[in-house]
């Protein structure tokens, strides 16, 4: 940090207990703004239709469904915007994965039974994004290439390879394990929602209790100090293009056993909704901080205005409007804290 | 202290060129432990590539350093780091949003198994470890879990150190540790070198302050445009013998 930052003579001695409950709600403002969501497609529910939106499981499912694809992409990011990071190629990363995953299980169907044949599928959907995540990386870590630019180049390559391996359009699948995967429920629980719930868990174990997440804070908040640790921050940087990629893969594959297609556009739409859900879950774009609960959370809220303002009626437009006020009023409520906790 | 015991380090005869700039010639100095040495000198005096060329930055051209008794030739930072010669820098030290256990195990974090099988990450060691190297620096912290970045400059500064001294630096070398620093927290780092000197580390300061080297330190070598211009004992001499060795003449 600058060297103007230390001055303050005598004040900033002890984090004082009223900024620290500040801190604490910019870290929770995700919660809060779900929380407003519930309230006001709840009432909004309640008057207009006499009828209750939250208190449907239906509803509630169809959310948590909504909610898997972005969030998918989003646990990614959130590892890679808190390194101070950026990820543009997951969409059709994404994508990719869905089209080999899709022909993976086509061809392996031909020699094995169709239980084996969509493992094959699905274990070479999720492959085969290791070769664009390892890519990023060293353009990033060895050639010290932007994230911006480098992960933008990967989003042109990976659409173009999507593509041409489909053929230029979409890859059906018939496979009745797949699409049991991507459709059918245990316990009244989705499949694609259980596997997201048991991956987010993981991811928040890797962030919060591991080495690796304790050191992609430290290069997210200084470079120069991680690598003065005697942290090998080339090889973090490849490994965390690599998890991102590799959760675009779990997107694809969950996507295509959904829709029984593999598509090249699959991810197209989530980028930026994945990046949203990052950000409003409580992440500096500037590195250094950021929660899978609060991408979680982040996700949820996105899932619910886009799904909120289809059931009550309107304009499907509009939850672009809410989704950008939401982000905008997140990064207000993050810098305005900003400004009081740090010195 | 301890005096009776050879010099923790010992630097004899360096040169070091840049170009046509003779960065350091024939400089020699030492630093026994429980000691606080002052390296001063104007800007371009060579101070820093001192430092540099004595924690491995730089290698020298000629000349010997000798750690505790055994020739040392440092290939990186990281090699000098390991034999416990280390550098506090200003501003490159610490990862803000960490806490300042997690900071002092940046890199080398402990780990503990939950349910038996799980590893994860042991917080309560690094809050542990923290508490006590901060109660050795006189720097008492209420709240371990927050982040350094709410701290200040010199409460930094001491985080930083105490990283050092949890990993047994036994050199420890502060670059203008005091600049940028309002008055009460220069005192609070100048006393902190205090602290490190009544525990025995070995301290190479280097500050334009001729006040807060007259503070802190025991002894002063002064450089000249590459050249040792003297070696004062510090109640041997006062400010203006320094300005003079300094400035030449
Ligand atoms: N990396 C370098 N390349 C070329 N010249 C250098 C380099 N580092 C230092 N010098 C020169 O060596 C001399 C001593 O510099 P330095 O050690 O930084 O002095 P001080 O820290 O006492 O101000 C100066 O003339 C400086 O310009
Ligand atoms: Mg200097």
């Amino acid at each position: 940090m600058s060297a103007s930052s230390a001055a303050a003579p005598g004040t900033g001695a002890k984090p004082n207990a009223g900024l620290a409950w500040l801190a604490r709600i910019a870290e929770l403002r995700a919660w809060l703004f779900l929380l407003i969501l519930v309230v006001f497609f709840e009432t909004w529910a309640q008057v207009a239709y006499g009828v209750t939106f939250f208190g449907s499981s239906y509803n509630l499912q169809s959310i948590a469904v909504f909610a898997v694809a972005p969030l998918l992409l989003a646990l990614g990011s959130t590892f890679v915007i808190i390194s101070g990071g950026i990820d543009l190629s997951i969409g059709f990363v994404m994508g990719l994965s869905a089209v080999v995953a899709a022909h993976g299980v086509n061809i392996a169907g031909h020699w094995l039974s169709p239980f084996p044949a969509m493992l094959v599928g699905i274990v070479a959907g999720l492959l085969v994004t290791l070769v664009p995540g390892k890519i990023n990386g060293l353009l990033i870590a060895k050639l010290n290439i932007p994230p911006f630019i480098g992960t933008l180049g990967m989003f042109g390559v990976a659409r173009g390879v999507a593509f041409l391996i489909a053929g230029g359009t979409t890859v059906p699948v018939s496979n009745h394990w797949f699409a049991s995967l991507g459709n059918d429920r245990i316990f009244g629980l989705p499949y694609v929602v259980l596997v997201t719930v048991l991956f987010l868990i993981g991811m928040h174990y890797l962030l919060s209790q591991t080495r690796f997440g304790q050191h992609t804070y430290a290069l997210g908040a200084n470079e120069q100090a991680t690598i003065r640790a005697g942290i090998d921050v080339d090889r973090l940087k490849q490994r965390l293009y690599m998890l991102s990629a590799f959760c675009a893969g779990i997107g694809g594959v969950l996507y295509a056993a959904r829709f029984t297609a593999g598509a090249a556009q699959a991810g197209e739409p989530l980028l930026l909704d994945s990046i949203a859900a990052v950000v409003i879950g409580g992440a500096s774009l500037f590195g250094g901080s950021g929660t899978v609960f609060g991408t979680v959370a982040g996700s949820l809220v996105i899932a619910v205005i886009q799904y909120g303002l289809v059931f009550i009626n309107v304009e499907p437009f509009w939850q672009f409007v809410a989704v950008g006020c939401v982000i905008i009023i997140s990064v207000l409520v993050d810098q305005t804290q900003r400004r009081f906790t740090e010195r | 202290m301890a005096t009776e015991t050879g010099p923790i380090l010992d630097v004899r005869n360096i040169y070091k060129r840049f170009g046509g700039v003779q960065a350091l010639d024939d400089v020699s100095m030492n630093l026994y432990p429980g000691e606080v040495v002052a390296l001063a000198g104007d800007n371009g005096a060579g101070k820093s590539t001192l430092i540099k060329a004595i924690s491995g930055v730089y290698r020298a051209d000629e000349g010997e350093i000798v750690l505790a008794g055994e020739p040392v030739h440092f290939a990186s930072p990281e090699a000098a780091r390991g034999a416990g010669i280390e550098t506090i820098y200003q501003d490159l030290a610490l990862a803000d949003n960490l806490s300042i256990g997690a900071n002092i195990f940046l890199g080398r974090e402990p780990m503990r198994n939950m349910f038996g099988f799980l590893p994860v990450l042991d917080r309560r060691k690094m809050a542990a470890a923290a508490k006590e190297t901060m109660a050795r620096l006189d720097f008492h912290v209420s709240r371990l879990e927050a982040p350094v970045g709410r701290f200040s400059g010199g409460q930094r500064q001491a985080v930083a150190i105490g990283r050092a001294i949890y990993w047994n630096a036994r050199v420890l070398i502060m670059d203008e540790p005091t600049a940028a620093l309002g008055v009460p927290e220069q005192r609070k780092v100048l006393s902190l070198v205090q602290t490190l000197k009544t525990q025995g580390q070995g301290v190479i300061f280097i500050s334009h302050n001729l006040h807060d080297i007259f503070a802190v330190a025991d002894r002063i070598f002064v450089l000249r445009r590459g050249q040792l211009a003297g070696e004062r004992r510090i109640e041997d001499t006062n400010p203006d013998e320094v300005v003079r060795l300094m400035v030449g003449g």
